[in-house]
This record gives structure tokens, sequence and C-alpha cells, in this order.
């Protein structure tokens, strides 16, 4: 176990290096850079605007300069807010978003796995129809419509919750609620095929012929075998939800960090681009590192030692 | 073992939450609809983040509707509009129309309680142009004498060329510079960053902006420049305070350290959330300002922040969605005010591929553009239909709108365009066909509005000329990057004037310009600009500039499509609030009844 925790960390770097290092050749290769814009633009200023960023140097030197300062843990200037750094973006949008991204986790694990559940349980009939209609929407409405949807019914007509901004819990109920709509509707179908594949099982009819009631028996035998589809797309749900989403973020005006993402691609602020990146690999990787010694806890099936292999 | 799963979930989460959250001071409890307490504040929403609030360093509408409203120039706008003496109480103009000398008033008082000063002035000026600090809107100081020397000081070495790569650009140091400098045991780099520093001073020395002493600034310009004075009012030249800058360089960044000398003073500013400003108790002119603040929120979703004006949480909003400004100007609501601008909307022709070249196909197009029905029924924000390169809400050197004066220079005549443009293909040994062939595509930058219009010229070309010309959307920085290698054949462009004369138009297309992205070249053009830019008499400035945007429009290097305009909705309980073409609507003379 813990010579396969120290193999998996040490992939995870290397697997960081290479984050880092293919974001600034991808990067660098698209066309723009951060200083370009529509109008007038002085030789003099371009050439002040990028010896102050250090643009001026060849890609090589960058790159090294780069890699020596991400080690201190330092991301660098903002290529576009004289006020901020990347890492202070990254201190002050990174708790709004994760704030948000956990209240919808938590919305979407309260009710996804239960209505799938019920869905199977209830296969063709009323309870199932009605989880996957709610399920369908949830996965093909997108965040903006169901944001702009919500706001306008929610705050503008009934007048219970603010419209957009940031500040008190109210403002968080409408975007977690938008953002959890997706993430539950996927876990809602997961948790019901795999429920019904697990009813089917030889062992449930086994518990069943044993005389244990059927509370018990969808609890202790078919829930806990069903959840692990459910389980192993957690890694990547948390991380994307706590990272925050650019849309649900612009259209409630919320000062995550998820607008980052897009927003530093458009406008080519490369540190920016590589900050944003490297934090959200860093994130999936521990989470799918979680995930995986979860996985390994509980399911008997997946062994790590040496017999098992 | 469900109990164990339960843990299991339970300790993922408990991580996730220790993750997000060890670092992370609570977000801050700051209601967005700020209790006004029977206090006038102006409500509203600005954008997006400023990228600074020092102006120095502001380059758009996003931090100088913040600027103008916390700071002040020499000149200001009033109420009204007119320019007139701000922080100066009065100026004089030498002889030879070159030097200005600008008399501080004395009772300007920054916010933290000091005297604003020649030598504030004198600082910031010499400040913004200073290229280490790389400020953007450096050029707009480039008026005064050896500005624009002391902004391109280079730094000697080698660096990579910044148009290609693979190539490297010397900047060699002169036996002269190395004079008088001990470079005995310097390294290469430390013999470099002396002789930097020495040509750095020696071009400050040359830059003509002195504070003859605490209430005098001297200022002497390249060449006569009659609208200097409405420069001062533009948020580049807005002072900063020498004492504090020097004291500490981060000033700007945090409310508490931030100090300006205008009618509104910064409080507070939630990154990307919010920004609120307080009357300022030491501005000079407390008597003309009614509002005890002004709260910006900041949603950058257009949408969004109409909902929550519609909702009454603004008094003001300064950007509408356009279908919302459609509705409003069809409505004759009375909370809609369409704004003037001072902007162009049009397409480049790319001058260099045939049969572009020719200027009957380049005038076929424009003649047989239908403008009218563009801005009436695609545009739809009140746009109005360009007669000209040079927008409205410019005046000639009788007071009067100069684009009235000179009239339409854009014909609709899909006749006489078609006559035009098939002559010109066959001059350049062309047909229709040929034409079609050449697969010639709209360049557009990716959004809607631009995408509406591109299909309407599409489609008005294609009845009136019988040609076909494709679309292509791409992102905004790789427009700009085709536009510069000359990579297209039509593109979209616009331009917003920086300052209250044609010449911020008509600057564009002379050969020597860094937006000249038609490559247009035309001697005589070139000469009229560079001929007004050196003279101060208004009379041969005008003339010149009427006969030049006349000879751009005979040549149609670019076809002018409309010019804009800027709808913006106020609540009928404020008043005060109106809006200049060259600004944001005005805030600071507002009143809430």
């Amino acid at each position: 176990m813990k010579k396969y925790l120290l193999k998996r960390l040490g992939m995870s770097l290397v697997t960081l290096w290479a984050v880092v290092t293919i974001t600034f050749i991808l990067m660098h290769s698209v066309p723009g850079n951060p200083f370009a814009q529509e109008g007038k633009m002085p030789k003099a200023v371009y050439d002040n605007l990028q010896a102050k960023y250090g643009l001026d140097k060849p890609y090589t030197e960058q790159y090294a300069i780069y890699l020596k300062n991400l080690l201190k843990g330092d991301f660098g200037d903002s290529m576009k807010s004289r006020v901020e750094t990347v890492n202070d973006m990254i201190e002050r949008g990174f708790p709004v978003s994760a704030r948000l991204g956990l209240q919808a986790l938590v919305i979407a694990l309260c009710f996804g796995p239960a209505l799938g559940a019920l869905a199977a349980l209830y296969q063709n009939k009323i309870p199932d129809y009605i989880s996957m209609i709610i399920a369908i929407i949830g996965i093909s409405v997108p965040s903006f419509i169901m944001g702009t949807i919500l706001i306008q019914f929610l705050a503008r007509n009934v007048g219970w919750l603010p419209i957009a901004g940031w500040g008190t819990w109210q403002h968080t109920l409408l975007p977690s609620f938008a953002m959890a709509l997706m993430p539950m509707a996927t876990m809602a179908r997961l948790m019901r095929s795999s429920m019904l594949e697990v009813l089917g099982q030889d062992y449930i009819k086994t518990a069943k012929s044993k005389g244990i009631t059927k509370p018990a028996v969808i609890l202790k035998h078919a829930v806990r075998n069903a959840i692990l589809p459910v389980i192993s797309i957690l890694g990547t749900t948390i991380s994307n939800l706590i990272v925050g989403s650019f849309v649900i973020e612009k259209i409630f005006g919320i000062p995550g960090l998820g607008r980052f993402f897009v927003q530093s691609i458009y406008n080519r602020d490369y540190t920016l681009i590589m900050g944003t990146t490297i934090f959200y690999a860093a994130i999936l990787i521990i989470m799918l590192l979680l995930v995986d010694i979860a996985y390994m806890l509980i399911d008997p099936r997946i062994k790590l030692t040496k017999e098992g292999r | 073992m469900s109990k164990k799963l339960l843990v299991l979930m339970s300790l993922l989460l408990v991580v996730a939450i220790v993750i997000t959250g060890c670092s992370t001071p609570k977000p801050e409890e700051t209601p967005s609809e700020t209790p006004t307490k029977g206090k006038k504040i102006l409500r509203t929403n600005n954008s997006s983040e400023p990228g600074s609030l020092d102006p120095a360093l502001a380059q758009g509408t996003h931090e100088s509707w913040v600027l103008e409203n916390t700071f002040e120039g020499l000149m200001k706008y009033d109420a009204d509009g007119k320019v007139i003496p701000g922080m100066a109480e009065s100026y004089k103009l030498s002889e030879d129309n070159l030097t200005y000398t600008f008399k501080i008033r004395q009772d300007a008082i920054w916010s933290d309680g000091n005297p604003v000063t020649a030598h504030d002035f004198e600082f910031s000026w010499k400040r913004a142009l200073d290229p280490n600090l790389g400020a953007f809107y450096a050029f707009q100081l480039y008026y005064i004498k050896g500005a624009e020397e002391y902004n391109s000081t280079l730094k000697p070495g080698t660096y990579p060329d910044p148009e290609d790569d693979t190539k490297t650009i010397t900047n060699p140091i002169e036996p002269s510079e190395l004079e008088g400098l001990d470079t005995n045991g310097k390294s290469e780099e430390e013999i470099n960053e002396m002789v930097y520093q020495k040509r750095l001073a020696a071009a400050l020395e040359n830059l003509k902006i002195k504070a003859l002493d605490d209430y005098t600034l001297e200022v002497t310009l390249v060449t006569p420049t009659g609208y200097f004075p409405d420069l001062t009012a533009f948020y580049t030249y807005f002072p900063v305070s020498k004492t504090v800058v020097e004291a500490n360089p981060e000033w700007a960044k945090e409310p508490e350290t931030h100090v300006s000398n205008g009618p509104f003073k910064l409080v507070s500013w939630e990154h990307n959330a919010t920004i609120d400003l307080e009357k300022s108790e030491t501005y000079y002119d407390t008597a003309s300002i009614k509002l005890d603040g002004i709260h910006f929120d900041i949603i950058e979703d257009e949408n969004t922040a109409w909902q929550k004006y519609e909702g009454g949480e603004y008094d003001i909003l300064a950007t509408l969605p356009q279908a919302v400004a459609a509705q409003m100007a069809q409505e004759k609501n009375p909370e809609l005010t369409i704004g003037a601008q001072v902007g162009t909307y049009y397409y480049n022709l790319n001058n260099e591929i045939k049969p572009f070249t020719n200027v009957k196909v380049r005038k076929g197009l424009a003649m047989t553009l239908d403008r009218q029905t563009i801005v009436e029924k695609i545009a739809q924000g009140g746009q109005i239909a360009a007669t000209g390169v040079v927008p409205l809400g410019l005046v000639d050197e009788t007071g009067k709108e100069y684009r009235e004066t000179v009239g339409s220079l854009l014909d609709y005549n899909v006749e006489e365009g078609k006559k035009l443009f098939e002559e010109g293909l066959q001059e350049e040994g062309m047909t229709i066909e040929d034409f079609n062939n050449s697969n010639f595509v709209i360049l557009y930058n990716t959004l809607e509005a631009h995408k509406k219009i591109a299909q309407a010229a599409q489609e008005m070309w294609r009845s009136a000329l019988g040609i076909n010309l494709g679309l292509e959307n791409v992102e905004f920085q790789v427009k700009l990057d085709r536009e510069k290698a000359g990579d297209f054949t039509i593109s979209r462009a616009g331009w917003n004037g920086d300052y209250s004369d044609p010449m911020t138009m008509l600057d564009l297309w002379w050969s020597g310009s860094s937006f000249n992205d038609a490559n247009y070249n035309n001697p005589e053009y070139d000469r009229l600009i560079l001929e007004t830019k050196a003279t101060a008499d208004q009379t041969v400035r005008f003339n010149n500039m009427r006969a030049a945007e006349k000879i751009l429009m005979e040549d149609m290097p670019v076809v002018p499509i409309y010019f804009y305009t800027q709808p913006y909705a106020v609540k009928p309980n404020v008043t005060g609030i109106h809006k200049l073409p060259l600004f944001y609507p005005t805030l600071a003379y507002a009143d809430i009844q």
C-alpha cells in the first residue's frame, strides 16, 4: 500500500510536469499575444510591455524562469491585472468556487443516487419515469439556460432569492442548484443502470430467499455494489465542481475561479493560463488518487497486494 | 460495510473541504445591495473588473468609468459637456503655440489632505512615460516634446525579434555611451544596465514637463495641438500623488492606500464583485456634487445586469443587451437614451490583394451596401448609417458638427455600384466567375452581432453584384493576428475615438499608422495628415482633414458601415446623467430624487 502510494505520488509529479510543459508549448503556439487589441499600438509601448513581463526573452529561457518560480510556488503576475498576481486570483477565487462546488456536490450526492436507485426499484413505473425525466432535463438543458430560468422565476418573479452577486448564503443557492443538476443527473443514470444490474444478481436472490427484509437487502447488498460507478466518477466531478464553472459564474456574477479558465485564454494572459491549468491539474490528480484509494478500500475485488495481481 | 462506505464518502468530502478551506478566509459578508441608510448612493454595474485603478495604467472604459469619478485632470468636462479648468485654474499658450503654462488651483487637495501641486503632475506624466512602468496608454502623452523618445528608450542587448522568433535583434552600445562610466570588472549585463540608466537619464532630461513652482506647470509640445487642453481631461493625464506613490508603489491596489483628487474616493474594492466610492470631503467643489457615493457591481453578463436593473437594483445601466435596446427603442421607453459616441464600424478591404487593388472594385462594394437597412433591421441598437469615416460627435473650426457640414461621402446606388464593380474587375482581367472561384471571405471575430451584419453584407453583395463571398468567424486574437499579417480579403473592424478631433479617426489610415490593416497607401493622403498634425491653424487643419476624408472615400480602402452609439437606461427618479461622445455616461453630477 505504502509503495503503491509513493509510486502514485511520483507519477503525479511527472504528470504535473508534463501538463506544465505541454501547456507552455501550446499556449505560445496559438496566434495572438496578451497585449494585442483593435487599435493603435506604437512599437515602443509594445516593446516595453514585452520587456516588463519577460516576453522578450527566448522561449527556453522563459520556460526555465517559469519552472524556477513554480518550484517556489510563484505563479507570476497576471498580464491583464496590475492589482492581483495569479496567486492572489487563485487564493481569492478558489474558496468562492469551492464553496459553490461543494454545495452543488452535496445536492447532487443527496438526490442523484437516490433518484437512480428509486428508478431502478420501480423500473418502468411512474417513479422511474419521473426520475429519468429529471435526469434527462439535467443532462440536456445547458447550465446557462437553467441559470437564466432560475433567475427569472425564483429571483425576478417571486423575489425569494437575490438575482445575482455574491455575499450572503442566499446568493449561493441558485448557482449551486444550477451547477448540481448536471452531475446529479449523471449520477442518477449511472446509479439506475448499475442498480438494475445488481438487482438481477444471484446474491440478491440468495439474500432475498434467506428472508432478509427488503430494505436491508437494498441498503446492505444492492446499493453498496451499485454505487461503485458513481464513486468512480466522483474524482472528476468534485474537481470540476470545486474549481468553478465559467458559465455559472458569469451569469450569476460570482467572483470565483471558474471564469479565469476561459478568460485567460481569450486574453492570452499567459501566466494566468499556466496558473489555472496547473492548479486544476493538481486538484484533479489529488482527487483521482483519493478516489482510487476509496475504491480500493470499498471494493474487495480490487487488490493491490502481490496475490491480487 | 455500508457504514464504511459512508465513512469513506464523508472522508472524501472532508478532504475536499480541507483542501479548499485551509488557506481561505471566509468570503466577506458584503451584501450586494449597499444599504443606503438615507444616503444618496447611485447604484450601477461596471461590466468588467478594472485591471488597475492607477490612472497611468488604465486602458479602457472598465477602468476609466471609475477613475473619471475619483480623479480630475488639469481640465475637466462640466455638466454641459464643455471643457473647463479643473485642477488648473487657468493656462497660457506661448506665441509659437507650443508651450502651455498651467496655473494649478491652490484649493486642490488630495483625499489624504495634502495639496495637489505642479510637482505631482510632473511626476505623474513622467511616470506614465517611464518605459519600465509598461503603461499601455503611454502614447497618449506623445504630444509632449521628448515623450516618445523617453518611452522608446532601449536597453542594450540582444533580443528575439517580436516579428519573427527565429531571428534576433541587437541593440548595440555606441562607444561614446561608455564615456564616463566605470566599466572595470563589470559583467556585460551590468554594463548594459549602466548604459540603459544613462540613456534614460538623458531622455528624461529632454522631456519637456516641468514644475516651475508648486503651482505652475510648463509643458512643451512637439507640434501645435489645439486640443491639448482637452486631452488633459483624459485619464492617462490624471495626476497621482508623488508622496504617496513614492512611499508605496502598491498604493493603487487597496482602498486604504488609494489616494485621489476627484469628487469621489475609493472606499472598497471586492475584486470581481463590487467597488464603492464615497463623496470626497477634500474636493474643492463639493457643492456641485449631490451624491453621497457610487456603488458599482462588477457583473460581466449583460443579461444578468439587465435583470438587476429591471429588478430595481440599479439606477443606471450603461451596457444593454442588444435585444433589450432594440425593444426599448421600439417602445419609445423613456428610460432609454441613445447616447452619442465617437466611433465607426467598418470593413477593411485588403488593398494588396487582387481585385481589391482596384479602386472601382472597392467603390462598387461600398456603393452596393444598404447601410440604412443594416442599422434599422439588423444592428437595431440605435446605430447610425455611416456617411463617411469620421463619425458624429466631433465639431469643426466653426463649432459646428463636422459630419453635418461635410455631408455624406457615401452613396447607396446599386446600378452605379454594379457598373463600377464590373469595370474594375475587367480592368484587373477578372470575371465574376473568377471572383467567385477565388473563395474570398468576410472575416469577423466570433460575436452574434458581427455575424448578422456579415450575413447581411454577404447577401446584399450577392444580390447586387452576383458575387459569392464566404463567411469566416475566428476568435478575436486570431483575427488581429491575421489582419496584421495581411492574411484576409475583407475583415470587420471598429474604432472608437479617444480625443475630440476628426484626426482621431483619420490618423488610422496614413501609411505609417499601426492600425492601417487595409494597407492603404496614398502619398497625398499622408501629406495632408502629416501637415495637419504639424499646424495649429484650425482653418488649415480642418480644410486638410476634409480634403483627406474626401480622398479616403474616393479611394475607399475601407468600407464604413455604421457610427456607434451607446444606448443606456436610467431610472426616472435619477437626474443629471448625460453622455459626452467620448465618454461613458457621466455620473458625478447625478442626483436621486
